[in-house]
C-alpha cells in the first residue's frame, strides 16, 4: 500500500485488518467450542468427532491448493501460449 | 391457450421479433417474451400434451411433468433476468440468439420423445455458438469454431445412440435406462459432452470466457442444466455417473485454483457445481434426485449471479484478469455485494439457496451409506468455498489496490443482479418454496443446529486456509493446459510434421522421380507425338484393313 493508512480506504487501514483477523479467531474459536453445546450428529463415526469438520475442512483446502500448485508445474504456460505459432494456426 | 404449443415457441417468437422490433419495442418484446414464457411454462398439465406426426413416428411435442416444470421455470426465469440485465448494453441478435437458446433449452425441457430432444438439443448448439461468436474478438471466433466442433461432435455421438436405441426398443420414448450395450453407452457420451465431463470439460472453460459480458450470462446457465435434465430423464442410478461427477467437481476446484481469468474461475466453476449434481444422479434415490434438481435450480440463479457481477466488472473496466484487478469495492459497492452473494450461495453456506439444496446431495449420500462419496463431497464443499466462494469476490473486489476506479453497474444490470441475490437469499431462508417444486414428496430439514454448526465449520475454517496460503495462490499470468492439448497442438503438430516429411521425402528422391517421369513423357511422345506411329492419319484403306483383322481375331478366338 502506497497511501497513507489515514487517507485509504476504512476497511484497508492496518488497524481495521488487524481487527478483522480479531474477530475472524474470535468466531472460528466459538465455532469449535459451540459443539460443546449443540451436537453434531454422526453418520459414519468419524465425523462425530470434537472439531472433525473444522480440522477436515482446513486440511482439505491445504491439500488441494497443494495439489494444484504441484499440478502447475506441469499444467501451466504463458498467456501466448497457444497464440505464438509455436502451437496453433 | 398454450396447451398445444410448447412453451419453447413463445420464446423463439420473442426472439425472432428481437430482430424487426426498434427502440422501445424491442425493450418489450426483450423483458415480456420471457415472461409469457413462464405463464405459458405453468400451463403445461402432467402427462403427453401434444403430439405430431414426423417420418412415420409419432413424435410428442409437448410433456409436461413436474421436474420439466421446474427446469423451465428456471430457463424462462434466467432468460428474463438474463434479457433484464443485458438489453440495454448487449446487440440485438446477441439477444435474439441467447433467446433461441433459451428456447431450445425448454424445448428440450418438455421433449416427451427422442427426436424432438435432438431437435432442440441441436437449436441449443447451434444459438450457443452464436452466442460465444457474439464475443466478437480473435480470440471468440477461434474459441467459437472449437465450440462448435465439440458440440455438433457430441450431437452425431447422441444422434448414433438414439437412432440404435429407437431400433432396438422400437419406441421413441424418453425413459429411464441404463449404460448397458453399444446404443445407451452413445446417448450418455452424447449427453455428458453437454455436461461439460471428463475429457471434454475443457469446451467450457475454453468457450465461455471469450463471450460478452453479458452473453458469458447467459451460456452459463443453459447447456450443462439441460444435460443434467436429461440424465435425471434417462440415467437416473447409473453408478458410471459418480464417479463421472466426483472426477467434474475435483477437476473444476484444481483448475479453478490455478486460474487468472475471473471468468474462466467462474467456467471451472460451473464443472465443479454440474459434478455435485451428476453425481447425485449417479446415487439415483428419490433424495438424490431432488437434490440434483433442486440444485440446478440453484444453481443457475447464482451462477448466473456471480458471471453478472464479473460481467459488469468487465463491462466497465474491460478486464476480467485477477493480477490486474483488485479493490473495486470502493467504487462499486453493488456489484461487490451482488458477487459476494453469488459467491456464498455457491459456497452453501447457510442461509442462502446454495446451502438447502447441496445438503440434499451430501443427505442423499449419506442415507445410502456411501462413506467416502459422502466424506469428498465435503471436502469438495470446502474446496468450493476456496476457489469461488473467497477466491473470486477476494481478487476482483480486494486483495490489493489496482488503481481502478470504475463507475458502478449500469442500473438495468444492478436490477437484474439484485433480483438474483434476493433468490439466491430467500430460497436459502425459505427452502420450502423450492422443495414444493422437486419431482418428490420432501421430508428434510435442512437447518437441523447441528448440520448448521458442521457447515460453519467446514467452510470457516476453509476460509482460514485461503488467507494463510494465500502467498501460495499468487495469481500468474499463466493459463492451464487441459486435455485440448491433445489436439491443439499435439495432433497438430503430428500432421504438421507429416506435411513436413513428405515435403523431404520429395527433395530427397526428386531428383530421380524426376527423371523418370521425364523417360516416361519422351516414350509417350516418340509414338502419340507429332510423326509418331499413333498420331499420323491413316488411309481409310489401311484402317479398314485394321477393322477386319481385329474383328476376325475376335471371331476365331470367340470359336475357339
Amino acid at each position: 500500500m502506497t497511501r497513507s493508512s489515514k487517507t485509504d480506504h476504512w476497511l484497508v487501514r492496518p488497524t481495521t485488518i488487524r481487527l478483522l483477523w480479531r474477530v475472524f479467531a474470535a468466531v472460528l474459536a466459538l465455532l469449535v467450542l459451540a459443539q460443546f453445546f449443540i451436537k453434531i450428529k454422526s453418520y459414519f463415526g468419524i465425523d462425530g468427532w470434537f472439531g472433525f469438520a473444522a480440522v477436515f475442512g482446513f486440511l482439505a483446502c491445504v491439500a488441494m491448493v497443494f495439489l494444484a500448485k504441484g499440478l502447475g508445474v506441469f499444467l501451466k504456460r504463458d498467456e501466448s501460449y497457444y497464440d505464438n505459432g509455436d502451437a496453433d494456426v | 391457450m398454450f396447451e398445444w404449443l410448447s412453451p419453447a415457441f413463445v420464446l423463439l417468437a420473442g426472439a425472432l421479433l428481437t430482430g424487426p422490433a426498434r427502440g422501445h419495442l424491442r425493450t418489450v418484446i426483450v423483458l415480456v417474451a420471457p415472461l409469457i414464457t413462464l405463464w405459458a411454462v405453468w400451463q403445461v398439465p402432467d402427462g403427453v400434451v401434444q403430439t405430431a406426426p414426423f417420418l412415420n413416428y409419432q413424435i410428442e411435442l409437448v410433456e409436461g411433468s413436474p421436474l420439466r416444470r421446474l427446469f423451465a421455470t428456471i430457463f424462462a426465469f434466467m432468460a428474463f433476468g438474463g434479457g433484464l440485465y443485458a438489453y440495454r448494453q448487449s446487440r440485438w441478435y446477441e439477444l435474439a440468439a441467447a433467446y433461441a437458446y433459451a428456447a431450445g433449452a425448454i424445448g428440450v425441457c418438455f421433449a416427451g420423445d427422442l427426436i424432438t430432444f435432438f431437435l432442440f438439443w441441436e437449436l441449443m448448439a447451434i444459438f450457443s455458438t452464436v452466442v460465444v461468436w457474439c464475443g466478437g474478438t480473435a480470440d471468440s471466433r477461434a474459441a467459437g469454431i472449437r465450440y462448435a466442433a465439440m458440440h455438433f461432435l457430441g450431437g452425431v455421438v447422441l444422434k448414433v445412440g438414439i437412432v440404435g436405441v429407437v431400433l432396438q426398443t422400437g419406441s421413441i420414448d424418453i425413459q429411464p435406462m441404463l449404460a448397458s450395450n453399444f446404443s445407451t453407452w452413445m446417448i450418455l457420451i452424447g449427453i455428458l459432452i453437454n455436461a461439460a465431463a471428463p475429457p471434454f470439460s475443457v469446451w467450457l472453460s475454453d468457450a465461455y470466457p471469450t463471450a460478452t459480458s453479458t452473453g458469458s450470462v447467459f451460456l452459463s446457465a443453459f447447456t450443462t442444466k439441460t444435460a443434467v435434465l436429461a440424465l435425471i430423464l434417462m440415467f437416473p442410478g447409473e453408478p458410471v455417473l459418480i464417479g463421472v461427477g466426483l472426477y467434474m467437481i475435483f477437476y473444476g476446484i484444481i483448475y479453478a485454483l490455478l486460474e487468472n481469468d475471473a471468468r474462466r474461475i467462474l467456467a471451472y466453476s460451473i464443472v465443479n457445481q454440474v459434478g455435485f449434481m451428476v453425481c447425485a444422479i449417479g446415487i439415483g434415490t428419490e433424495l438424490a434426485l431432488n437434490g440434483a434438481a433442486a440444485h440446478a435450480f440453484a444453481h443457475i440463479i447464482y451462477k448466473a449471479l456471480l458471471f453478472m457481477s464479473a460481467g459488469v466488472v468487465l463491462y466497465r473496466t474491460g478486464i476480467s484478469k485477477c493480477t490486474d484487478l483488485g479493490g473495486l469495492f470502493r467504487t462499486m459497492p453493488v456489484t461487490c455485494v451482488c458477487g459476494i452473494v453469488g459467491a456464498l450461495s455457491i459456497s452453501s453456506f447457510p442461509l442462502t439457496s446454495g446451502f438447502t439444496t447441496k445438503t440434499l446431495i451430501s443427505q442423499a449420500s449419506m442415507v445410502e451409506g456411501m462413506a467416502a462419496v459422502y466424506f469428498l463431497l465435503a471436502a469438495a464443499s470446502a474446496g468450493v468455498f476456496l476457489h469461488a466462494g473467497i477466491k473470486f469476490p477476494w481478487f476482483v473486489f480486494f486483495q490489493k489496490d489496482s488503481g481502478l476506479r470504475p463507475a458502478d453497474a449500469p442500473w438495468n444490470m444492478a436490477a437484474a443482479m439484485v433480483i438474483f441475490s434476493v433468490l439466491c437469499i430467500a430460497l436459502g431462508v425459505y427452502p420450502e418454496w423450492l422443495y414444493a417444486l422437486l419431482p418428490y414428496p420432501v421430508d428434510y430439514d435442512a437447518y437441523s443446529p447441528g448440520k448448521v454448526l458442521f457447515y460453519l465449520q467446514l467452510l470457516l475454517f476453509s476460509g482460514l486456509a485461503f488467507f494463510l496460503l494465500l502467498p501460495f495462490m499468487k495469481r500468474t499470468r499463466t493459463i492451464t493446459l487441459d486435455v485440448d492439448w491433445i489436439w491443439r497442438v499435439l495432433l497438430f503438430r503430428l500432421w504438421c510434421n507429416a506435411v513436413n516429411a513428405g515435403s523431404v521425402f520429395s527433395q530427397k528422391y526428386g531428383q530421380g522421380m524426376q527423371q523418370s517421369f521425364e523417360q516416361v513423357r519422351s516414350w509417350a511422345y516418340r509414338y502419340w507425338g507429332e510423326g509418331g506411329v499413333f498420331n499420323r492419319s491413316w488411309s481409310i484403306g489401311t484402317t479398314s484393313l485394321w477393322i477386319a483383322v481385329l474383328l476376325s481375331t475376335y471371331a476365331i478366338m470367340y470359336y475357339l
